[in-house]
């Protein structure tokens, strides 16, 4: 195979979790920096393996989950007991709703709507910040061009070396995936 | 068309074949998959659902379905253009059919949840075969559940009254009002149920792009799994955000039908004004849940040959929990009867003494035996591995507890405080034929989703086979020293 095109990285191939979990512990200790591993589901500690940091992403989903709480409550202080107007995409007056002689702040009714705001930005914020994260949605990548990297979803596991990466030398490289055991290895192209 | 499941050479070793796995082993984790040895059986077990032409029995139920989704819309047209008049319901039973199919809906719901979300927390490792349909199944009710209040409201066309949006009125909803509450918590419910499912859904959907055949699957299966690539570094952050999920929607769940139940608890009437009403409509809402999983599930793992992956042991599980709520709803009903003669409120005790022996005892009498008694046979594991019998007892479930709800909101509403003001309900062929198309328009979404997405979740299945394990499986002539059994069961 010629490298005519630009080289994405090279692909090597494994047959079963503990093949990859192996291969990650040595490429991650051969100091590579851009490489990833692909598999059909999450392998049970294969991340630490591979040395990647904890996410961010619980710090993230509090403060949205904060932040859902006070719209809750400004929200319903401000429509059902606040005497002002503000301006919110137009202006709008709140209202002092007097009902069945309760006090105008009556925050403990208004519990359940800020829960739910909370639990609803939260939750959004979650799956949202972790596809943005991930770096998805993204249609078209070099390994989704790639043939055999559809067992990827299927029953292989593998592992991806990219040429970016500092230490990447097609032959070197080569060789060092062939000698952690994969069952095949070839160059991913980026059309 | 028939693509043979790829066997690969690796695992070939110890098989679990015909085994029984409603038996505790002596050693090591109970197997949830059976027959299967490799990854790639289980991509092809579930993938071909979706790739293969239905059976026939799939077309006659989508064609059953779909008539009563077309008299749905017969039902609901002719009430937008009459008025809330077309139904039975009456002063002083303002709320009967629309209000107990509203809430049998959302209580279905619950099932899906707590089985992606409760059992996930409690790596409950079962929950992977039948989550991704329990979840589906959640979706839909809640769909089915939004449409009642929707089309009750009277003015449809002002049903955004009921959201704080800016308005040249001034006009601002009620905070204080539990119909309210509702709005927010059914609308917040639907919204992550629908996140969850869909975020789950991803890995299986990148899994169908990529054995995709036709240029349109490999267009829709693509775009909707926005570039999954199985990376780890995603794998990650997504284990981290599911489990966050899973972590909200716990609570999010108990707190659906309590604020349901506040709809109830919060007025003055009695049979409705009880402090027992938040935690006893949940433990119902699972149990209504888990009797339409069982009862989906049956039919489903028989049509779609999916009787490997949703083993006994699954239905043997769910018919545990519903064996447990089951319990707990019948001490509810002893319960509310107890403090109604115990708080001496002569309206409060009337209004219990009406429900079992007044003009709807009949109603009354069909609740308890359906959710009390006829549940008490999974005691025995026979009756509990007995596929015929577990679907007819969930199909009583779901009958009981749609009466439970009809007893709740009409037999305290006919006869409140002043006897020159009781009056009774009868429903009309509106009322009828609404609730009889919202069961078609939950059949056909789950029909299409059954047709057309990885009714199981593959990704989590293979996640909890033995073969997964990255340490077990070094096909070493000692292999026995598995890891702990953690919580298999």
């Amino acid at each position: 195979m010629t490298a005519a095109p630009r080289v994405y990285g090279l692909l090597a191939e494994f047959e079963t979790p503990a093949q990859i979990m192996a291969a990650a512990t040595a490429v991650n200790t051969a100091g590579y920096r851009f490489w990833d591993c692909h598999t059909p589901f999450a392998v049970h500690g294969l991340d630490k393996a591979m040395g990647v940091k904890r996410t961010i992403l619980p710090v993230l989903v509090f403060g949205a989950g904060l932040t859902g709480a006070t719209i809750g409550f400004c929200l319903q202080a401000f429509t059902n007991a606040a005497s002002f107007s503000i301006w919110a995409l137009v202006w709008v007056a709140g209202y002092p709703f007097l009902i069945s002689g309760k006090p105008l702040m009556s925050v403990p009714a208004w519990v359940p709507v800020i829960f739910e705001l909370t639990i609803l930005l939260a939750a959004l914020s979650a799956a949202g910040l972790m596809l943005l994260l991930n770096g998805l949605p993204r249609l078209s990548h070099p390994l989704l061009a790639n043939a055999r990297f559809r067992r990827a979803t299927d029953d292989r596991f593998y592992v991806v070396i990219e040429a970016k990466d500092p230490k990447f030398l097609r032959s070197k490289t080569e060789a060092f995936l062939k000698s952690l055991g994969a069952k095949h290895i070839e160059i991913v192209e980026d059309r | 068309m028939s693509s043979a499941p790829q066997l690969t050479s690796q695992s070939a070793t110890k098989g679990y074949i015909d085994c029984d796995n409603t038996q505790q082993p002596t050693s090591g984790r109970v197997p949830l998959v059976l027959n299967m040895h490799s990854f790639g059986e289980v991509t092809h077990q579930v993938c071909r659902v979706a790739e293969n032409k239905p059976p026939f029995a799939w077309y006659v139920a989508f064609v059953i379905s779909l008539s009563m989704v077309g008299f749905l819309g017969v039902c609901v047209t002719y009430l937008i253009f009459t008025g809330v008049g077309v139904w039975g319901l009456n002063n002083p039973v303002m709320w009967a059919y629309d209000i107990t199919n509203f809430v049998f809906w959302v209580g279905i719901g619950h099932a899906g949840t707590l089985i992606s979300a409760i059992l996930f927390l409690f790596r409950q490792k079962w929950r992977t075969g039948i989550n991704r349909f329990a979840e589906a199944m959640t979706i839909f009710a809640v769909i089915c559940a939004g449409l009642f209040p929707g089309i009750h409201v009277g003015r449809v066309w002002l049903a955004y009254w009921l959201f704080p949006i800016p308005n040249s009125m001034d006009m601002w909803p009620q905070f204080r009002s539990p119909l309210l509450w509702d709005v927010f918590a059914v609308g917040t419910y639907f919204t992550v149920s629908t996140v969850f499912w869909y975020v789950g859904m991803i890995p299986d959907l990148a899994t169908l792009r990529d054995r995709a055949k036709g240029k349109f699957q490999q267009f829709a299966y693509g775009l909707a799994a926005i570039g999954w690539r199985g990376s780890m570094r995603h794998w990650h952050r997504y284990e981290v955000a599911y489990l966050l999920l899973a972590a909200l929607a716990t609570p999010l769940v108990l707190s659906v039908h309590s604020v349901v139940s506040f709809d109830f608890a919060v007025s003055q009437v009695p049979g409705w004004h009880t402090t027992i009403f938040p935690p006893y409509f949940v433990a119902g809402a699972i149990f209504s849940g888990f009797a339409m999983v069982v009862s989906l599930a049956v039919p489903a793992r028989q049509l779609f040959g999916l009787k490997d992956l949703i083993t006994l042991r699954h239905l043997d599980n769910m018919n545990k929990i519903i064996l447990l709520t089951g319990c707990m709803v019948g001490y509810a009903y002893s319960m509310e009867f107890f403090i109604a003669w115990y708080s001496g409120a002569m309206y409060e005790k009337f209004a219990f003494v009406n429900r079992a022996f007044g003009q709807y005892w009949w109603a009354y009498w069909i609740m308890v035996s359906c959710n009390v008694i006829t549940p008490q046979l999974f005691w025995f594991k026979a009756v509990r591995t007995s596929i015929p019998l577990m679907f007819i007892l969930s199909i009583f479930v779901n009958v009981g507890m749609w009466f439970e709800r009809f007893v709740i909101i009409v037999t305290s509403l006919a006869n409140d405080f002043l006897p020159s003001s009781w009056g009774d309900f009868i429903p009309t062929w509106v009322d009828i034929g609404t609730m009889v198309g919202a069961f078609g328009l939950f059949g056909v979404l789950f029909l299409l989703f059954c047709r057309y997405l990885p009714m199981i979740a593959i990704a989590e299945v293979k996640s909890v086979m033995p073969e997964a394990n990255p340490h077990a499986h070094h096909a070493s002539p000692h292999t026995d020293h598995a890891p702990a059994a953690e919580g298999s069961r």
